[in-house]
Protein backbone atom coordinates (compact mmCIF):
# COMPACT_ATOMS: atom_id res chain seq x y z
CA UNK A 1 0.00 0.00 0.00
CA UNK A 2 3.38 1.85 -0.20
CA UNK A 3 2.03 5.55 -1.53
CA UNK A 4 -0.99 4.50 -2.99
CA UNK A 5 -4.93 4.71 -0.90
CA UNK A 6 -6.38 3.04 2.57
CA UNK A 7 -9.91 2.70 1.57
CA UNK A 8 -10.79 -0.79 2.85
CA UNK A 9 -9.79 -3.61 4.45
CA UNK A 10 -10.53 -5.51 1.67
CA UNK A 11 -7.31 -4.35 -0.27
CA UNK A 12 -4.63 -5.44 2.17
CA UNK A 13 -2.67 -8.50 2.73
CA UNK A 14 -1.65 -9.82 6.42
CA UNK A 15 1.81 -9.16 5.19
CA UNK A 16 0.87 -5.38 4.77
CA UNK A 17 -0.91 -5.66 8.30
CA UNK A 18 1.93 -6.64 9.83
CA UNK A 19 4.14 -3.87 8.08
CA UNK A 20 1.73 -1.35 10.19
CA UNK A 21 2.16 -3.32 13.40
CA UNK A 22 5.73 -3.22 12.94
CA UNK A 23 5.50 0.17 12.14
CA UNK A 24 2.78 1.61 14.53
CA UNK A 25 5.68 0.11 17.29
CA UNK A 26 8.32 1.75 15.63
CA UNK A 27 5.64 5.41 16.03
CA UNK A 28 4.77 4.73 19.96
CA UNK A 29 8.55 5.57 20.67
CA UNK A 30 9.01 8.48 18.74
CA UNK A 31 5.39 10.17 20.20
CA UNK A 32 7.15 12.89 21.59
CA UNK A 33 10.12 13.16 20.47
CA UNK A 34 12.45 15.01 18.39
CA UNK A 35 12.01 13.73 15.16
CA UNK A 36 9.45 16.02 12.57
CA UNK A 37 9.82 13.25 9.39
CA UNK A 38 6.51 15.27 7.77
CA UNK A 39 7.36 18.92 8.46
CA UNK A 40 6.04 21.20 5.80
CA UNK A 41 4.18 18.28 4.89
CA UNK A 42 0.04 19.37 4.82
CA UNK A 43 -2.86 16.61 5.86
CA UNK A 44 -5.74 17.33 5.30
CA UNK A 45 -8.86 15.47 6.96
CA UNK A 46 -12.25 16.26 5.11
CA UNK A 47 -15.44 15.07 7.61
CA UNK A 48 -18.10 15.91 5.77
CA UNK A 49 -19.93 13.99 8.41
CA UNK A 50 -18.89 14.64 11.61
CA UNK A 51 -16.51 12.08 13.93
CA UNK A 52 -14.68 14.37 16.31
CA UNK A 53 -12.67 11.41 18.13
CA UNK A 54 -11.56 10.01 14.69
CA UNK A 55 -10.65 13.68 13.46
CA UNK A 56 -8.81 14.15 16.47
CA UNK A 57 -6.98 10.91 16.58
CA UNK A 58 -5.82 11.74 12.84
CA UNK A 59 -4.97 14.93 13.56
CA UNK A 60 -2.63 14.13 16.65
CA UNK A 61 -1.30 11.36 14.33
CA UNK A 62 -0.16 14.09 11.75
CA UNK A 63 0.83 16.68 14.35
CA UNK A 64 3.03 14.44 15.95
CA UNK A 65 4.71 13.77 12.71
CA UNK A 66 5.53 17.21 12.67
CA UNK A 67 2.86 17.67 9.47
CA UNK A 68 0.15 20.84 9.64
CA UNK A 69 -3.59 19.86 9.39
CA UNK A 70 -6.22 21.64 7.05
CA UNK A 71 -9.65 20.75 8.13
CA UNK A 72 -13.42 20.84 7.96
CA UNK A 73 -15.92 18.78 9.84
CA UNK A 74 -19.46 18.81 8.83
CA UNK A 75 -20.89 19.73 5.30
CA UNK A 76 -22.92 22.65 6.81
CA UNK A 77 -19.68 24.52 6.78
CA UNK A 78 -18.50 24.33 3.21
CA UNK A 79 -19.64 24.89 -0.13
CA UNK A 80 -20.99 21.65 -0.36
CA UNK A 81 -23.90 22.69 1.06
CA UNK A 82 -24.33 25.34 -1.51
CA UNK A 83 -24.35 22.55 -4.36
CA UNK A 84 -21.07 22.03 -5.03
CA UNK A 85 -20.20 18.05 -6.34
CA UNK A 86 -18.52 15.67 -3.63
CA UNK A 87 -15.84 15.48 -6.84
CA UNK A 88 -14.84 18.89 -6.82
CA UNK A 89 -14.51 19.20 -3.52
CA UNK A 90 -11.93 16.52 -3.53
CA UNK A 91 -10.14 17.72 -7.02
CA UNK A 92 -9.42 21.50 -4.99
CA UNK A 93 -8.31 20.21 -1.24
CA UNK A 94 -6.43 17.41 -3.43
CA UNK A 95 -4.51 20.73 -5.10
CA UNK A 96 -3.88 21.78 -1.37
CA UNK A 97 -2.83 18.72 0.64
CA UNK A 98 -0.53 15.92 0.35
CA UNK A 99 -2.76 13.60 1.84
CA UNK A 100 -6.16 13.26 1.89
CA UNK A 101 -8.72 11.99 4.92
CA UNK A 102 -12.13 11.61 4.36
CA UNK A 103 -14.84 10.34 5.91
CA UNK A 104 -18.59 10.58 4.82
CA UNK A 105 -22.03 9.13 5.25
CA UNK A 106 -22.24 7.51 1.42
CA UNK A 107 -20.78 4.06 0.73
CA UNK A 108 -17.82 4.31 -1.67
CA UNK A 109 -16.93 7.70 -1.56
CA UNK A 110 -13.64 7.10 0.23
CA UNK A 111 -13.01 4.76 -3.08
CA UNK A 112 -14.39 7.86 -5.55
CA UNK A 113 -12.05 10.38 -3.77
CA UNK A 114 -8.83 7.62 -4.38
CA UNK A 115 -10.22 7.53 -8.01
CA UNK A 116 -10.10 10.97 -8.14
CA UNK A 117 -7.48 12.61 -6.40
CA UNK A 118 -3.61 12.21 -7.30
CA UNK A 119 -2.72 12.21 -3.68
CA UNK A 120 -3.48 9.44 -1.28
CA UNK A 121 -6.56 8.97 0.17
CA UNK A 122 -7.34 7.28 3.88
CA UNK A 123 -11.16 5.85 4.57
CA UNK A 124 -11.85 7.43 8.25
CA UNK A 125 -15.14 6.08 7.17
CA UNK A 126 -17.65 5.63 4.33
CA UNK A 127 -21.67 4.98 5.67
CA UNK A 128 -22.01 1.71 6.56
CA UNK A 129 -19.52 0.28 4.65
CA UNK A 130 -15.57 0.50 6.02
CA UNK A 131 -13.21 2.21 8.45
CA UNK A 132 -10.15 0.52 7.81
CA UNK A 133 -8.21 2.46 10.47
CA UNK A 134 -10.31 1.13 13.18
CA UNK A 135 -9.73 -2.08 12.00
CA UNK A 136 -6.28 -1.72 12.10
CA UNK A 137 -6.21 -0.24 15.34
CA UNK A 138 -8.63 -2.82 16.29
CA UNK A 139 -6.04 -5.84 15.67
CA UNK A 140 -3.01 -3.94 16.83
CA UNK A 141 -4.27 -3.30 20.49
CA UNK A 142 -5.57 -7.02 20.86
CA UNK A 143 -1.88 -8.44 19.17
CA UNK A 144 -0.40 -5.78 21.69
CA UNK A 145 -2.35 -6.85 24.56
CA UNK A 146 -2.35 -10.58 23.77
CA UNK A 147 0.68 -10.85 22.19
CA UNK A 148 -0.96 -12.92 19.22
CA UNK A 149 -4.25 -13.03 16.94
CA UNK A 150 -3.79 -16.69 16.06
CA UNK A 151 -6.08 -18.90 18.27
CA UNK A 152 -7.53 -16.56 20.47
CA UNK A 153 -11.05 -16.60 20.83
CA UNK A 154 -12.81 -13.70 20.39
CA UNK A 155 -16.56 -12.56 21.31
CA UNK A 156 -18.00 -9.89 19.16
CA UNK A 157 -20.71 -8.35 21.23
CA UNK A 158 -23.86 -6.23 20.54
CA UNK A 159 -25.69 -5.15 17.66
CA UNK A 160 -23.45 -6.85 14.54
CA UNK A 161 -26.01 -5.85 11.82
CA UNK A 162 -25.83 -2.47 11.55
CA UNK A 163 -22.01 -1.96 13.12
CA UNK A 164 -19.71 -2.17 10.44
CA UNK A 165 -16.58 -2.16 12.58
CA UNK A 166 -18.01 -5.94 13.55
CA UNK A 167 -18.20 -6.51 9.63
CA UNK A 168 -14.32 -5.09 8.72
CA UNK A 169 -12.82 -6.99 12.44
CA UNK A 170 -14.55 -10.20 11.69
CA UNK A 171 -12.34 -10.29 8.09
CA UNK A 172 -9.16 -9.10 9.92
CA UNK A 173 -9.55 -11.49 12.62
CA UNK A 174 -10.07 -13.85 9.75
CA UNK A 175 -7.14 -13.23 8.50
CA UNK A 176 -5.37 -13.85 11.28
CA UNK A 177 -6.17 -17.25 12.79
CA UNK A 178 -8.81 -16.45 15.61
CA UNK A 179 -11.62 -17.81 16.71
CA UNK A 180 -14.77 -15.57 16.33
CA UNK A 181 -18.51 -16.27 18.31
CA UNK A 182 -20.92 -13.44 17.25
CA UNK A 183 -23.06 -12.16 20.47
CA UNK A 184 -26.34 -10.24 19.48
CA UNK A 185 -29.79 -9.53 20.48
CA UNK A 186 -31.97 -11.69 18.14
CA UNK A 187 -32.79 -9.83 15.14
CA UNK A 188 -29.65 -8.12 15.29
CA UNK A 189 -27.10 -10.93 14.01
CA UNK A 190 -24.20 -10.49 11.55
CA UNK A 191 -25.24 -10.17 7.82
CA UNK A 192 -24.89 -14.01 6.51
CA UNK A 193 -23.13 -13.31 3.83
CA UNK A 194 -20.61 -11.57 5.73
CA UNK A 195 -20.40 -14.66 7.48
CA UNK A 196 -20.35 -16.83 5.07
CA UNK A 197 -17.49 -14.80 3.21
CA UNK A 198 -15.18 -15.32 6.23
CA UNK A 199 -15.94 -18.37 6.60
CA UNK A 200 -14.78 -19.14 2.74
CA UNK A 201 -12.03 -16.92 2.73
CA UNK A 202 -9.80 -17.82 5.53
CA UNK A 203 -11.78 -21.27 7.00
CA UNK A 204 -12.20 -19.66 10.18
CA UNK A 205 -14.26 -20.87 13.24
CA UNK A 206 -17.27 -18.53 13.66
CA UNK A 207 -19.59 -19.63 16.57
CA UNK A 208 -23.26 -17.46 16.21
CA UNK A 209 -24.89 -17.13 19.65
CA UNK A 210 -28.14 -14.85 21.35
CA UNK A 211 -26.56 -15.09 24.98
CA UNK A 212 -24.49 -12.83 26.56
CA UNK A 213 -21.96 -15.17 27.73
CA UNK A 214 -18.63 -14.44 27.88
CA UNK A 215 -16.91 -17.35 29.58
CA UNK A 216 -13.94 -18.60 28.07
CA UNK A 217 -13.43 -15.33 25.45
CA UNK A 218 -10.04 -14.09 25.51
CA UNK A 219 -11.09 -10.89 24.14
CA UNK A 220 -14.44 -9.22 24.27
CA UNK A 221 -15.44 -6.50 21.72
CA UNK A 222 -18.56 -4.33 22.52
CA UNK A 223 -20.46 -2.20 20.89
CA UNK A 224 -23.26 -0.16 20.98
CA UNK A 225 -27.00 -1.08 19.77
CA UNK A 226 -27.75 1.51 17.03
CA UNK A 227 -31.04 3.37 18.52
CA UNK A 228 -31.60 5.59 15.38
CA UNK A 229 -31.97 2.25 13.84
CA UNK A 230 -35.24 1.18 15.51
CA UNK A 231 -38.29 2.55 15.12
CA UNK A 232 -39.67 1.50 18.68
CA UNK A 233 -36.92 3.39 21.45
CA UNK A 234 -38.24 1.38 23.72
CA UNK A 235 -37.69 -2.11 22.22
CA UNK A 236 -33.77 -0.72 21.25
CA UNK A 237 -33.42 0.58 25.03
CA UNK A 238 -34.69 -2.98 26.77
CA UNK A 239 -32.19 -4.80 24.26
CA UNK A 240 -29.13 -2.43 25.03
CA UNK A 241 -30.26 -3.66 28.67
CA UNK A 242 -30.25 -7.06 28.13
CA UNK A 243 -26.87 -6.54 26.54
CA UNK A 244 -25.48 -4.42 28.95
CA UNK A 245 -21.74 -5.73 30.28
CA UNK A 246 -22.08 -5.21 34.31
CA UNK A 247 -19.85 -6.91 36.94
CA UNK A 248 -22.63 -9.35 37.18
CA UNK A 249 -21.78 -10.48 33.83
CA UNK A 250 -17.81 -10.72 34.25
CA UNK A 251 -17.89 -13.52 37.04
CA UNK A 252 -16.36 -16.56 35.49
CA UNK A 253 -14.25 -15.21 32.81
CA UNK A 254 -10.87 -15.43 32.03
CA UNK A 255 -8.78 -13.34 34.93
CA UNK A 256 -7.01 -11.96 31.72
CA UNK A 257 -10.14 -11.18 29.31
CA UNK A 258 -9.76 -8.14 27.60
CA UNK A 259 -12.29 -5.94 27.19
CA UNK A 260 -12.66 -3.53 23.93
CA UNK A 261 -15.06 -0.96 22.33
CA UNK A 262 -14.71 1.24 19.42
CA UNK A 263 -16.09 4.57 21.65
CA UNK A 264 -17.55 6.81 22.20
CA UNK A 265 -19.83 4.46 24.13
CA UNK A 266 -22.96 5.50 26.11
CA UNK A 267 -24.58 2.75 28.48
CA UNK A 268 -23.43 -0.85 26.85
CA UNK A 269 -20.58 -0.62 29.58
CA UNK A 270 -21.22 -0.56 33.17
CA UNK A 271 -18.82 2.46 33.91
CA UNK A 272 -18.10 0.54 36.83
CA UNK A 273 -15.98 -1.70 34.97
CA UNK A 274 -14.06 1.12 33.34
CA UNK A 275 -11.69 0.27 36.17
CA UNK A 276 -11.47 -2.93 36.29
CA UNK A 277 -8.19 -4.84 35.11
CA UNK A 278 -10.24 -5.96 31.91
CA UNK A 279 -11.12 -2.86 30.44
CA UNK A 280 -8.74 -1.81 27.59
CA UNK A 281 -10.78 0.60 25.18
CA UNK A 282 -9.27 3.71 26.59
CA UNK A 283 -5.74 2.34 26.02
CA UNK A 284 -7.15 1.01 22.59
CA UNK A 285 -8.32 4.43 21.52
CA UNK A 286 -4.89 6.02 22.57
CA UNK A 287 -2.93 3.10 20.10
CA UNK A 288 -5.07 4.74 17.34
CA UNK A 289 -2.78 7.87 17.28
CA UNK A 290 0.29 5.42 16.51
CA UNK A 291 -1.44 3.43 14.38
CA UNK A 292 -2.68 6.48 12.41
CA UNK A 293 0.91 8.00 12.30
CA UNK A 294 2.18 4.34 10.46
CA UNK A 295 -0.94 4.56 8.10
CA UNK A 296 0.39 8.18 7.33
CA UNK A 297 3.87 7.76 6.59
CA UNK A 298 3.56 4.01 4.81
CA UNK A 299 0.13 6.51 2.72
CA UNK A 300 3.31 9.18 2.05
CA UNK A 301 6.03 6.99 0.98
CA UNK A 302 7.95 7.77 4.26
CA UNK A 303 7.83 4.19 5.12
CA UNK B 1 -44.69 -25.63 -33.53
CA UNK B 2 -45.43 -22.35 -33.63
CA UNK B 3 -44.11 -20.81 -36.96
CA UNK B 4 -42.11 -17.53 -37.23
CA UNK B 5 -41.08 -15.70 -40.32
CA UNK B 6 -37.37 -15.81 -40.50
CA UNK B 7 -35.34 -12.42 -40.37
CA UNK B 8 -32.79 -11.29 -43.10
CA UNK B 9 -30.73 -8.82 -40.95
CA UNK B 10 -30.58 -9.17 -37.07
CA UNK B 11 -30.02 -10.66 -34.28
CA UNK B 12 -31.60 -13.92 -32.52
CA UNK B 13 -31.01 -13.95 -29.25
CA UNK B 14 -31.80 -17.74 -27.93
CA UNK B 15 -31.20 -19.64 -24.97
CA UNK B 16 -33.33 -17.14 -22.73
CA UNK B 17 -34.02 -18.79 -19.52
CA UNK B 18 -38.24 -19.50 -19.98
CA UNK B 19 -40.46 -16.10 -18.46
CA UNK B 20 -37.13 -13.87 -18.90
CA UNK B 21 -37.73 -12.49 -22.47
CA UNK B 22 -40.18 -9.78 -21.46
CA UNK B 23 -36.85 -8.54 -19.53
CA UNK B 24 -34.93 -9.13 -22.61
CA UNK B 25 -36.97 -6.84 -24.61
CA UNK B 26 -37.22 -4.45 -21.83
CA UNK B 27 -33.05 -3.97 -21.64
CA UNK B 28 -32.97 -3.73 -25.57
CA UNK B 29 -35.63 -1.01 -25.35
CA UNK B 30 -38.78 -2.46 -26.52
CA UNK B 31 -41.71 -1.46 -25.59
CA UNK B 32 -44.99 -0.24 -27.09
CA UNK B 33 -44.06 2.50 -30.23
CA UNK B 34 -41.44 0.41 -31.14
CA UNK B 35 -41.15 0.49 -34.96
CA UNK B 36 -39.41 -2.53 -35.93
CA UNK B 37 -40.34 -6.20 -36.40
CA UNK B 38 -39.50 -8.11 -33.41
CA UNK B 39 -40.83 -11.39 -32.23
CA UNK B 40 -41.25 -13.11 -28.56
CA UNK B 41 -41.00 -16.56 -28.52
CA UNK B 42 -41.75 -18.04 -25.04
CA UNK B 43 -41.64 -21.69 -23.10
CA UNK B 44 -40.52 -23.10 -26.33
CA UNK B 45 -39.17 -26.87 -25.69
CA UNK B 46 -35.52 -26.88 -25.34
CA UNK B 47 -33.38 -30.05 -25.26
CA UNK B 48 -31.05 -27.91 -22.87
CA UNK B 49 -32.94 -26.09 -20.75
CA UNK B 50 -36.41 -27.89 -21.06
CA UNK B 51 -38.27 -24.66 -21.64
CA UNK B 52 -36.57 -21.61 -23.09
CA UNK B 53 -37.76 -18.02 -24.72
CA UNK B 54 -36.07 -16.55 -27.84
CA UNK B 55 -35.87 -13.20 -28.89
CA UNK B 56 -35.67 -12.30 -32.96
CA UNK B 57 -34.92 -8.36 -33.76
CA UNK B 58 -34.45 -7.68 -36.88
CA UNK B 59 -31.85 -4.73 -38.14
CA UNK B 60 -30.76 -4.82 -34.51
CA UNK B 61 -26.87 -4.92 -33.18
CA UNK B 62 -26.36 -5.99 -29.94
CA UNK B 63 -23.52 -3.39 -28.21
CA UNK B 64 -21.24 -5.11 -25.52
CA UNK B 65 -23.15 -2.87 -22.96
CA UNK B 66 -26.20 -4.53 -23.41
CA UNK B 67 -24.96 -7.82 -24.11
CA UNK B 68 -23.80 -7.58 -20.33
CA UNK B 69 -27.06 -6.47 -19.25
CA UNK B 70 -28.88 -9.91 -20.95
CA UNK B 71 -25.94 -12.03 -19.33
CA UNK B 72 -27.30 -10.76 -15.93
CA UNK B 73 -30.42 -12.23 -16.18
CA UNK B 74 -29.86 -14.99 -19.11
CA UNK B 75 -26.38 -16.26 -18.30
CA UNK B 76 -26.49 -19.14 -20.86
CA UNK B 77 -27.89 -16.58 -23.63
CA UNK B 78 -26.99 -16.93 -27.18
CA UNK B 79 -26.21 -14.12 -29.70
CA UNK B 80 -26.96 -15.52 -33.39
CA UNK B 81 -26.56 -12.31 -36.01
CA UNK B 82 -27.72 -12.61 -38.94
CA UNK B 83 -27.35 -11.50 -42.44
CA UNK B 84 -29.00 -12.70 -45.54
CA UNK B 85 -30.97 -14.78 -43.36
CA UNK B 86 -27.84 -16.80 -42.48
CA UNK B 87 -26.09 -16.93 -39.32
CA UNK B 88 -22.71 -15.27 -39.95
CA UNK B 89 -21.73 -15.08 -36.24
CA UNK B 90 -22.58 -16.99 -33.16
CA UNK B 91 -21.43 -16.18 -29.48
CA UNK B 92 -22.65 -16.75 -26.12
CA UNK B 93 -23.03 -14.19 -23.38
CA UNK B 94 -20.68 -13.95 -21.01
CA UNK B 95 -20.57 -11.85 -17.61
CA UNK B 96 -17.19 -9.84 -18.02
CA UNK B 97 -15.25 -9.85 -14.52
CA UNK B 98 -15.64 -6.08 -14.40
CA UNK B 99 -19.13 -4.34 -15.32
CA UNK B 100 -19.35 -0.43 -16.11
CA UNK B 101 -22.54 1.31 -16.21
CA UNK B 102 -24.76 -1.76 -16.95
CA UNK B 103 -27.06 -1.23 -13.99
CA UNK B 104 -27.52 1.22 -10.95
CA UNK B 105 -26.40 -0.20 -7.28
CA UNK B 106 -29.11 -1.54 -5.80
CA UNK B 107 -27.87 0.28 -2.12
CA UNK B 108 -29.48 3.75 -1.88
CA UNK B 109 -26.75 4.87 0.21
CA UNK B 110 -24.15 4.29 -2.23
CA UNK B 111 -22.19 7.23 -4.01
CA UNK B 112 -22.54 5.97 -7.51
CA UNK B 113 -26.29 6.98 -6.81
CA UNK B 114 -25.47 10.39 -5.69
CA UNK B 115 -22.84 11.71 -7.99
CA UNK B 116 -22.74 11.93 -11.86
CA UNK B 117 -20.64 8.73 -12.28
CA UNK B 118 -20.58 5.39 -13.86
CA UNK B 119 -21.66 2.32 -11.64
CA UNK B 120 -18.71 -0.57 -11.70
CA UNK B 121 -19.18 -4.08 -10.66
CA UNK B 122 -16.89 -7.04 -10.44
CA UNK B 123 -18.02 -10.58 -10.86
CA UNK B 124 -16.96 -12.91 -7.78
CA UNK B 125 -17.46 -16.45 -6.98
CA UNK B 126 -20.60 -15.70 -4.95
CA UNK B 127 -22.25 -12.93 -6.73
CA UNK B 128 -21.31 -9.67 -8.33
CA UNK B 129 -19.43 -6.68 -5.79
CA UNK B 130 -20.36 -2.99 -6.62
CA UNK B 131 -16.51 -1.20 -6.64
CA UNK B 132 -17.74 1.60 -4.31
CA UNK B 133 -19.98 0.45 -1.56
CA UNK B 134 -18.64 -3.31 -1.87
CA UNK B 135 -21.69 -4.95 -1.21
CA UNK B 136 -22.36 -8.12 -2.82
CA UNK B 137 -25.67 -8.49 -4.85
CA UNK B 138 -27.24 -11.51 -6.91
CA UNK B 139 -27.23 -10.92 -10.51
CA UNK B 140 -31.03 -10.66 -10.08
CA UNK B 141 -30.61 -7.88 -8.14
CA UNK B 142 -28.64 -5.68 -10.42
CA UNK B 143 -31.04 -6.47 -13.60
CA UNK B 144 -34.70 -5.56 -11.45
ZN1 LIG C 1 -22.67 0.40 -4.62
Amino acid sequence: MNGKDLISIRDLERKDIEGLFSLAEKMEGEIGGEKSPLKNRIIATLFFEPSTRTRLSFQAAAQRLGASVINFESVALTSMAKGETFVDTIKIVDGYADLLVIRHSLEGSARLAANVAKHPVANGGDGGNQHPTQTLIDLYTIRKVKKKLDGLCVHLVGDLKYARTMRSLLYGLGMFGADVTLVSPKGLEMDKGVVDEAKTLFSMKIKQTNELDLKGADVAYVCRIQKERFADPYEAEKLQKEFKITEEQLKGVKEDLVILHPLPKIDEIDPAIDNSKHATYFEQAKLGVPMRMAIIMKLLGRA
Amino acid sequence: MLKVEKIADGTVIDHIPAGKGLRVLQILNIQAGYLGRVALLMNTTSKKMGKKDIVKIADKHIDDKTADKIALIAPEASLNIIKNFEVIEKRQVKLRSKLVAVAACPNPNCITNHERMESEFKVEERGIRCSYCERLFKPEELSA
